[in-house]
């Protein structure tokens, strides 16, 4: 019997030729990432105490959550964050300055690639997945452990494989559509894998496989991984990886559910409040509805692509009167990006606001809240109850092109009657 | 691993968000346990009693990788069932010695107020109201182990990686 790309990665960090669905195993952990949330919130880890890590070189920490620090709380966890990088030798330290949102900067400095096990306190790590690697979130006491140990217990969990075919029909649907489809129609998947194949990964783009695979975690997806293809090896010769330790999954590979879907027949969709499985819809059916802020950005949508494709919709016109518009890039390296691109002169001259790269006000940290009564139509992760802001506004969540097509008109509106298709 | 308390019964897709809310991230651990559930049941914090018991529908802990089990556990609650669990806070239970179970349709089996005996080895669930039983996934012996040592903080401080 083959095994999966999940079985592979897992085995190959256990020393074991092979591995099955439901065995419990202890791996050795590539590379293990805490953000500034680790250092800022009390009573999850006494970290101050320890006194040994196993290997600093595997060790990232970075601030995002909250930066520049909005409280007085914040900035005393980021002193702590400096304080303990500088006691344990951890050279991978990225403050802010050279900040970016945890699993974009992942990406951006090759910590995550092909192969690879990947820890972090945070839970959309699965993201990392695009990169073929296998990634999840830990919670702090866990990723406490990994550092000192540099390993950590797993689970091998059953794989759903998502087979995909074609290409999107307009430019106006892109990966977090697919995303939003798969859990509305499919629901969750707790306690398994999620896989990603056939020749219809070759269309996406890189950021569009970031997209899905971050956006897994609200499925309750463990891992969620895609292929190493042509696409993504070009990716990475382009960042300068020297070696790529693909891993590809067995013809034979036994998955728990096979699912295909043709890319081309899906349409811009809309993740409805406070849950995300089986809680979404096409466009169509809430187009109109009145909204109050439109926020691009998040480990989901807030890279270059995602923001080039945004001032491409909003160029020369002007956001609705009614509507706040804010795009918050998911990195500094994106933000310069996007301001050498001309495309935040675009978007500033359209009415939005461009903020600082940050987690911001996808996790209800700052730059963007709502007050009571407020909707939001957000490219971020998550739309639960009170989770950017008031207990009494709403969150709903969709694609770029779905976003900025809907800042425009100040209602919920189906993108494709600006891009075609 | 045997528990016996009053159960409070929540519904599908409690999120981390709604147990440990980003209200709690800036104060105090004991400052922190009044916010659980802030935001949709407001008041609660302060009615449970130690050795309660707290059964909920799917997807429970959907979300975040902030520990909302610490919180659950700070606040007196002997342990969790839920119809399933997310897989992070799952771990995030073990890692905080706080027991959990995923038992499909237990949610269905208790009415808030009814006694719960559980056997979390077992992954037994007993309403000893109804007498209606049903069988979940117990934990493995490794992590009953970690719940048993206090979670893993103390198993750092036991193998000298962490100072007392």
């Amino acid at each position: 019997m083959g095994m999966t790309m999940s079985e592979k990665i897992l085995a190959r960090h256990a020393g074991m030729p092979a591995v099955r669905a439901g065995d419990i195993l202890t791996c050795q952990v590539d590379v293990a990432a805490c953000h500034d949330m680790f250092f800022t919130v009390a009573g999850q880890i006494d970290f101050e105490k320890v006194n040994k890590i196993a290997d600093p070189d595997k060790c990232v920490v970075l601030l995002d959550h909250a930066v520049p620090a909005p409280t007085a709380k914040d900035a005393h966890g980021a002193v702590k964050a400096r304080a303990f990088v500088k006691k344990h030798g951890i050279k991978n330290f990225y403050d802010v300055g050279n900040h970016g949102v945890i699993h974009q900067l992942l990406v951006e400095e090759g910590f995550a690639a092909p192969g690879r096990l990947i820890a972090a306190g945070d839970s959309h790590t699965c993201a990392a997945g695009a990169m073929n690697a296998a990634a999840r979130g830990f919670g702090p006491a866990e990723m406490m452990y990994v550092w000192c140990k540099g390993e950590t217990w797993y689970q091998v969990s059953p794989t759903i494989l998502y087979r995909l075919h074609g290409k999107f029909a307009s430019q106006a649907v892109t990966g977090k559509d697919l995303f939003l489809y798969i859990a509305g129609v499919y629901g969750d998947a707790t306690n398994m894998n999620v896989e990603f194949g056939g020749e219809g990964v070759g269309n996406m783009t890189i950021p569009q496989r970031q997209s899905v695979a971050t956006m897994c975690a609200e499925i309750n997806a463990e891992f969620a991984i895609f292929p190493c293809d042509d696409v993504l090896r070009d990716f990475l010769k382009e960042r300068g990886d020297q070696t790529i330790d693909a891993v590809d999954p067995d013809p034979d590979a036994v998955y728990h559910d096979v699912r295909d879907i043709d890319l081309g027949k899906l349409t811009p969709y809309v993740a409805l409040p406070h849950y995300i499985p089986k809680n979404c819809c096409p466009v169509t059916d809430v187009e109109g509805t009145e909204i109050h802020q439109v926020l691009v950005g998040s480990c989901s949508n807030g890279r270059l692509e995602d923001i080039a494709l945004v001032a491409s919709i909003v160029k020369g016109k002007r956001v609705a009167k009614n509507v706040r518009f804010i795009v918050t890039p998911a990195s500094q390296k994106v933000y310069l990006e996007a301001l050498k691109a001309g495309y935040l002169e675009t978007l500033v001259e359209a009415g939005a606001v461009v903020t600082n790269a940050t987690c911001g006000a996808c996790y209800g940290g700052h730059m963007g809240l709502l007050g009571p009564g407020e909707r939001c139509l957000s490219t971020t992760t998550r739309n639960f109850k009170a989770r950017m802001g008031d207990v009494d506004s709403e969150v709903l969540l969709c694609a770029p092109a779905t976003a900025a097509a809907s800042a425009l008109t100040g209602k919920i509106t189906d993108p494709r009657e600006f891009l075609g298709g | 691993m045997k528990i016996k308390g009053r159960v409070w019964v929540f519904g599908d897709e409690i999120n981390t968000d709604l147990i440990f809310p980003h209200s709690a991230f800036r104060v105090s651990p004991e400052e922190q346990i009044k916010l659980v559930f802030s935001d949709n049941r407001p008041g609660w914090s302060s009615l449970v009693e130690k050795g309660d018991i707290l059964i909920a529908g799917k997807n429970f802990g959907t979300g975040s990788s902030r520990p909302g089990a610490v919180l659950l556990k700070r606040l007196g609650l002997a342990c969790l069932v839920a119809d399933s669990i997310n897989g992070l806070f799952y771990r995030n239970s073990i890692s905080y010695g706080f027991p959990a179970l995923q038992c499909p349709g237990v949610s269905s089996m208790f009415e808030e107020g009814d006694t719960a005996e559980i056997d979390m080895l077992e992954g037994t669930v007993t309403n000893l109201r109804t007498g209606e039983t049903r069988k979940g996934s117990g934990l493995s012996q490794s992590m009953a182990d970690i719940i048993a040592a206090g979670g893993i903080e103390e198993l750092l401080i036991k193998e000298g990686y962490m100072d007392k």
